[in-house]
């Protein structure tokens, strides 16, 4: 607002705040300040360690080292409960709230308004709710149930719990992720409104022409680190985009020369009304093409509708000039595509199941002896793609939970090598493994490109898409917005894309 | 439906507690559809004897419902009712025999202490550790019948054995109205109250609804848990020395297959086995429900295997009606959502 900052208190400070889960170093030396009255956006790629520092600030984790100050006093919290007790409140992307109760009961849960011998006083807690909401200038019932609300109605359900327990330092992560442009242009009405109380709203967000247009300042983190702080006015795209990427790539990225082959994937106009519009692209036999966006453009969405876990409304899709029924796994696979998802923990694996069983799970039918399952082949096979990914286990029968990330991943990956696909699609094939084991995660991806297989790789980790992939295709809000070759291709290309900000790639879409 | 109460609502808005309304209203008409048909056919259904062993035999079950509904409502079953009913009526029959004088209410205070110990024993297992309810309850359901059978020994308690006093109580009234009924009904009410008006009660509806959501709105989930299942094991405790008092009778069976009536009453009452939806007005009524088809059936002299085929095909119409709503609900909300 029209106050210099530096003329108020902070309504927070957390100075020099470190957090280590284990050997990884999620978070080191982060400062920030909040005063009164100012919107502060939280800006970094994902993974840069937005959600640590937010949980530091919610009471979920505990910082290791630094100090935290809310309204001037030393602060140290234990649990959330006592976060809340302080005035800060966190509005997380998806609300957690009661679906069965109504709108009021989930705003003063606890502490709701009594009547004589202790019952609930309901009129005065559905007025207490109803003057709350209007004050927000936000036309709900207090008296209905919250299952069925939008995501936006429910965030809102939230803000009005944060203003009855009198909280002045409002944090929302990526509130505006799931919402449509008129339900986020009523949340930044709302914003507004709260910062002409005097309170603190910390925005995390990847959207920077909102950061530009709703926030007076910024922090910027990258890697757990910070990296600078300042007014908006000392920004723009080009300084933002800098500091939240600069960094080098490394020699995680092998990437053996292959041929390309013909076209073993075709997407054509595939559209899901509300999650992808008008998708098409082709991926060629020893290529490997990256899928990049933010987390939410609906790039997930795609893999799974070209598979044929979802649904899609129209287009088409051909492997190897074969048209796929949409909604049908099993034919899916038998034209030669596999799909490692992204969460390999709960959709790639049966964790408690032996090595040897999981990596056989996909051709089961082709393990029998009649009736029953072969012992010996199903040995042969499991022995067989294990060593070919190099594999590090004590023993096949050991369970799949035994393994280390990068070791699980390579079990994934060998079930699907087992199909004989000539299409493979990996969503976030490294996420969550560590650095050395996602140097042997590429080696192997990129050893079977060379060997004739087409891979589409879905992965938030921007330095991965750039060093693995030949070509890059950008998603933003469920639509391809553009396709960088590997020669044009930068971080800064890729984020503008992805952010929507077009000022060094005009007409890139 | 008779009572389409407030069509001037908007559509959207309060559809589903509008659709809750209708569930309970069109129990209490399938309710009277049952009775006043089978006294169509048989008049004497409806004569005051009649109507009288009805509610008796449906008094114990509706208790029982009450303490399984609070359990229901947190998203967790409690399957060990019917063995605390049993342990419950053959010690304080016990108790009795050993002291013929004993005063009528030390013998409930009796069965609701012993009742809310075994009941937290479940619920140790399930908010401390971490068991879930399904096989904690499963399992304490044989242990203390197991217990059960230990203690009885091959004997069994008889109404010569218990003061007359006691089994006054069970055959008393009060306008005509008997004094089991009365207790259970003041029961009902009791906790119909607190699960709907105290922030007790609602704490219920919130763990059930959402663990999560209650861990941040700053509930106390494992106490909550903790103190659901007391609750329901005082309450099945309390339906022991009933049972007792009712059929003067027990051996180490007693109340052996309650715990399903039980379920099967309050789901078809509309509470949910997912948790957070229901109120123990439906419940008592769904308890009632399957009683009356139960006596309907043999006024009409059906054959007594229909009783179960009917109080199933009852629970399978009651989670079908209720799948059903919540999709529509989904589907309504989502096109709300579109425009």
């Amino acid at each position: 607002m029209t106050e210099t900052p530096t003329s108020t208190p902070p309504l927070l400070t957390l100075s020099h705040a470190s957090k280590a889960f284990g050997p990884v170093q999620a978070l080191s030396d982060v400062s920030i300040e909040l005063f009164p009255g100012e919107a502060h956006a939280l800006l970094g790629e994902n993974g840069a360690g937005k959600s640590t520092f937010v949980k530091i600030l919610a009471g979920v984790h505990r910082r290791d080292s630094g100090a935290l100050q809310v309204g001037g006093q030393d602060a140290n919290f234990h649990s959330p409960g006592e976060a809340t007790a302080a005035g800060i409140a966190i509005i997380y992307q998806e609300p957690t709230l009661f679906p069965d109760l109504s709108v009021a009961e989930n705003v003063l849960m606890g502490r709701q308004p009594l009547a004589g011998l202790g019952r609930i006083d309901r009129a005065t807690m559905r007025q207490q709710v109803a003057k709350i909401l209007s004050e927000l200038g936000v036309n709900l019932d207090p008296a209905r149930r919250v299952r069925g609300l939008s995501i936006a109605d429910q965030q809102l359900v939230e803000i009005a719990k944060a203003l009855s327990l009198n909280a002045n330092i409002l944090i929302m992560d990526e509130p505006t992720a799931a919402l449509t442009l008129s339900e986020t242009e009523r949340l930044f009405k709302v914003v507004r409104s709260l910062r002409a109380r005097g309170a603190a709203v910390l925005f995390i967000t990847h959207r920077l022409e909102e950061v530009f247009a709703e926030c007076q300042r910024v922090t910027i983190m990258r890697d757990g680190m910070w990296v600078s702080s300042g007014p908006i006015a000392e920004y723009d795209t080009d300084k933002v985009v800098r500091q939240m990427v600069g960094r080098d790539l490394g020699e995680l990225y092998p990437h053996g020369e292959a041929q390309l082959g013909e076209v073993a994937l075709s997407v054509r106009g595939l559209t899901q009304p509300g999650v992808f519009r008008n998708i098409s692209f082709e991926v060629r036999r020893g290529e490997i093409v990256g899928l990049a966006g933010l987390v939410g453009a609906g790039r997930s969405e795609v893999a799974r509708a070209i598979f044929g876990i979802d649904p899609r409304e129209a287009g088409e899709v051909k492997v190897n000039g074969h048209v796929l029924t949409p909604l049908s796994p099993q034919t899916t696979m038998a034209a030669g595509l596999g799909l490692v998802p992204e969460d390999r923990r709960q959709q790639g694996l049966v964790m408690d199941m032996s090595i040897e069983r999981n990596a056989n799970l996909a051709i089961l039918n082709r393990l029998r002896k009649g009736w029953l399952m072969d012992r010996a082949a199903e040995a042969d096979n499991a022995r067989q793609w294990t060593e070919k990914l190099r594999l590090k286990a004590h023993s096949l029968s050991d369970p799949a939970s035994s393994l280390s990330g990068g070791n699980q991943q390579k079990v994934v990956l060998a079930k699907w090598l087992a199909t004989n696909p000539s299409v493979l699609i990996v969503d976030e094939p490294t996420r969550g493994i560590d650095v050395g084991a996602k140097a042997e995660v590429h080696r192997t991806l990129s050893e079977l490109a060379a060997s004739g297989l087409a891979v589409l790789m879905i992965s938030s980790d921007l330095p991965e898409v750039l060093g693995m992939a030949g070509r890059i295709l950008v998603m933003r809000e469920g639509e391809l917005v553009g396709e960088v070759s590997r020669a044009q291709a930068s971080e800064e290309a890729v984020m503008y894309l992805a952010t929507g900000q077009h000022k060094r790639q005009e007409g890139a879409a | 439906m008779t009572g389409r109460a407030a069509p001037t609502l908007a559509p959207s808005q309060n559809w589903f507690a509008r659709l809750l309304r209708v569930r309970e209203v069109s129990l209490v008409a399938l309710l009277l559809i049952v009775t006043l048909g089978t006294a169509a056919i048989n008049p004497l259904f409806l004569s005051f004897g009649s109507l009288k062993d009805l509610f008796l035999n449906v008094a114990i079950i509706a208790l029982v419902v009450v303490g399984e509904t609070i359990i229901l409502l947190m998203k967790h079953v409690d399957l060990s009712v019917s063995s605390v009913v049993g342990l419950s009526a053959f010690l304080s029959g016990s108790l009795f025999v050993a002291f013929p004088g004993l005063p009528l209410p030390l013998a409930f205070v009796f069965g609701l202490l012993l009742g809310a110990v075994l009941g937290s024993v479940n619920g140790l297992l399930v908010a401390y550790g971490k068991v879930p309810a399904l096989v904690a309850t499963l399992g304490t359901l044989y242990v203390f019948r197991g217990v059960t059978y230990a203690v009885v020994h091959g004997g069994q308690i008889n109404a010569s054995n218990l003061p007359p006093a006691f089994l006054g109580f069970a055959t008393g009234s009060v306008l005509g109205i008997p004094n089991l009924v009365l207790l259970v009904l003041v029961v009902m009410l009791g906790f119909g109250i607190y699960l709907g008006n105290y922030r007790g009660g609602r704490e219920y509806y919130a763990l059930g609804s959402n663990a999560e959501a209650a861990v941040l709105a700053g509930i106390n989930v494992k106490r909550r848990t903790m103190i659901g299942f007391a609750l329901s094991g005082a309450i099945a405790g309390l339906a022991g020395v009933l049972y007792l008092a009712r059929f003067g009778t027990v051996d180490a069976t007693a109340g052996t297959g309650l715990e399903l009536q039980v379920i099967a009453a309050a789901v078809v009452g509309g509470v949910s086995i997912n948790g957070g939806v229901g109120t123990l007005f439906g419940a008592g009524v769904g308890a009632l429900l399957l009683g009356v088809m139960g006596s309907a059936l043999v006024t009409l002299r059906a054959p007594g295997f229909y009783q179960q085929a009917i109080q199933g095909a009852l629970l399978l119409a009651a989670i079908s009606f209720d799948m059903l709503a919540s999709r529509s609900a989904a589907r309504r909300a989502a096109k709300g959502r579109q425009s």
